[in-house]
């Protein structure tokens, strides 16, 4: 496996019942990257990346063919702790989903389930989870209070900060801005910008410039089909598929 | 599906359309107002030359609402931004029509320092690159425009032909005779000048059509056999 690869896509296929909603899948996710993926929906993004931490085993009667390999390891295999893969990639929703609880207790969480109590540690890591998320700032004189009265883009980036505590290796984010006003998806899209540093970023878009502004690569799927995978500036510039660029430019559907 | 954004696309290719036409309409009654050094059609020229201008900044202006409003990618992206780049070509090709015509005032009054031989074939050279590279961008045809980008060093050669005759066989012999011979080669400055701008055109619309830029390197013009078909 290359040095560079951090999740391994092979032969992915996925069914829901009898529907296939991924088709041989194959592609790699580079370590510290933006990979974006985009297509219309139910062409299977919001699938893949719940294959990436292994959330859709929670739906019944659904079934995988193929591997997923995080750090060439397989993440299905029974040998690995499902709470383990999913502590090591994150996940960030499209609609922010903060406990009712204290915005320190938010971040908090991931560490407390993991077993860890020793209160300097875990305010030590708050913070810094805050400060990471870009969100120390707004909050820090308040930390005991409700997160619900937080702004939207607050509690989405309170949600990153949350994720980021328990020091995953890939953060997936599905359309973490689609509920954001301009200005917070911009701080977000920063944000997402400064966290490749440390993190593999999967981020899945319906905002085709938000792939353009953000993605270091983008995927274009269709009916669970991968049609088209490179750097983002050549989806854009010049897409090698017909197809991918009847939908980026509008033309399709 | 037809899109809105193909309605304002096709608003502003006929706009180019307008300026490629009249552009090489400045051309062509630049070149006849050389051969017959008419003065009055050299006027002309020059007078029309400000509504090129006026298309030009119409052009541009539409050009940078899209890419604000829209934000093309793709095909789109590319024929917006090459269609930006091939209307101040066009405008420079007028602007050098209108150089021409101002140097037939310079000639006009006096006899020909020689007889015009190598002038009007660049002339009708420059005139040809210019039809050839607007048909290409139109019809998006490759074939045409690597043609039109081959075509340039034959400009070069007339107008240094041009240049020596006149420096070696008339100025550097008499001197007195440079008044009449500098704005011929002024001319022949300005025809060369013309192809060079249809020459980038042509590469213009090779990126447009295959997203590949061939500007600056001709080898990528010669190793690729889908553009010698």
């Amino acid at each position: 496996m290359a040095e560079n690869i951090r999740i391994e896509v092979k032969d992915v296929n996925f069914y829901y019942g009898k529907k296939s909603a991924l088709q041989n899948v194959s592609m790699d996710i580079k370590k510290n990257k933006i990979t974006a993926i985009i297509g219309p929906s139910g062409c299977g993004k919001s699938t893949l990346i719940r294959l990436f931490n292994r959330m859709n085993e929670l739906i019944p009667n659904t079934r995988l063919e193929g591997r997923i390999n995080l750090d060439g390891k397989n993440i299905y295999s029974s040998k690995i702790d499902v709470v383990e893969v999913r502590r090591r990639i994150g996940m960030v929703f499209q609609k922010p989903n903060p406990f009712p609880k204290s915005i320190f207790e938010n971040v908090a969480y991931g560490l407390r389930v993991n077993g860890i109590k020793e209160r300097k540690y875990i305010a030590a890591k708050v913070e810094k989870s805050l400060k990471n998320a870009a969100i120390w700032e707004e909050v820090k004189d308040r930390l005991s209070d409700n997160a619900l009265g937080l702004s939207g883009g607050q509690q989405q980036r309170l949600c990153i900060a949350r994720a980021l505590a328990v020091e995953p290796e890939v953060l997936l984010m599905d359309e973490p801005c689609s509920a954001l006003d301009p200005t917070s998806t911009r701080k977000i899209e920063e944000l997402i910008l400064d966290l490749k540093k440390k993190y593999t970023i999967v981020i899945v878009t319906h905002n085709m410039q938000q792939a353009a502004r953000i993605a270091d690569y983008t995927a274009f799927f269709m009916l669970g089909d991968l049609i088209e995978y490179d750097v983002t500036d050549k989806i854009f510039t010049r897409p090698s598929k017909k197809v991918t660029e009847d939908y980026i430019t509008g033309r399709f559907g | 599906m037809q899109r809105h954004f193909d309605q304002e696309l096709k608003t502003l290719k006929e706009k180019l359309l307008k300026m490629a036409a009249l552009t090489e309409g400045a051309i062509r009654l630049s070149i006849e107002a050389l051969k017959n050094k008419d003065k009055e059609l050299a006027k002309g020229v020059i007078k029309a030359d400000s509504e090129i201008d006026k298309i030009e900044l119409e052009i541009e202006e539409k050009s940078i609402e899209l890419l604000a409003t829209r934000q093309p990618v793709a095909i789109d992206l590319r024929f917006l931004t090459t269609g930006m780049k091939i209307n101040s070509e066009l405008e420079r090709i007028a602007d050098l029509a209108v150089n021409v015509c101002q140097r037939v005032f310079q000639i006009a009054d006096q006899p020909l320092v020689k007889p015009l031989i190598d002038i009007p074939k660049l002339a009708d050279l420059a005139r040809q690159m210019v039809k050839e590279t607007i048909d290409a961008f139109v019809n998006k045809d490759k074939a045409l425009a690597k043609k039109v980008i081959l075509s340039d060093s034959q400009a070069d050669k007339l107008r240094n032909a041009v240049y020596y005759e006149l420096v070696d066989d008339y100025i550097v012999k008499d001197g007195s005779c440079g008044p009449r011979a500098v704005p011929l080669i002024l001319i022949s400055r300005h025809l060369e000048r013309i192809c060079d701008h249809a020459t980038y055109i042509a590469e213009d619309t090779i990126y447009m059509i295959d997203a590949k830029i061939v500007k600056h390197h001709p080898e990528k013009l010669k190793n690729n056999k889908e553009n010698q078909q």
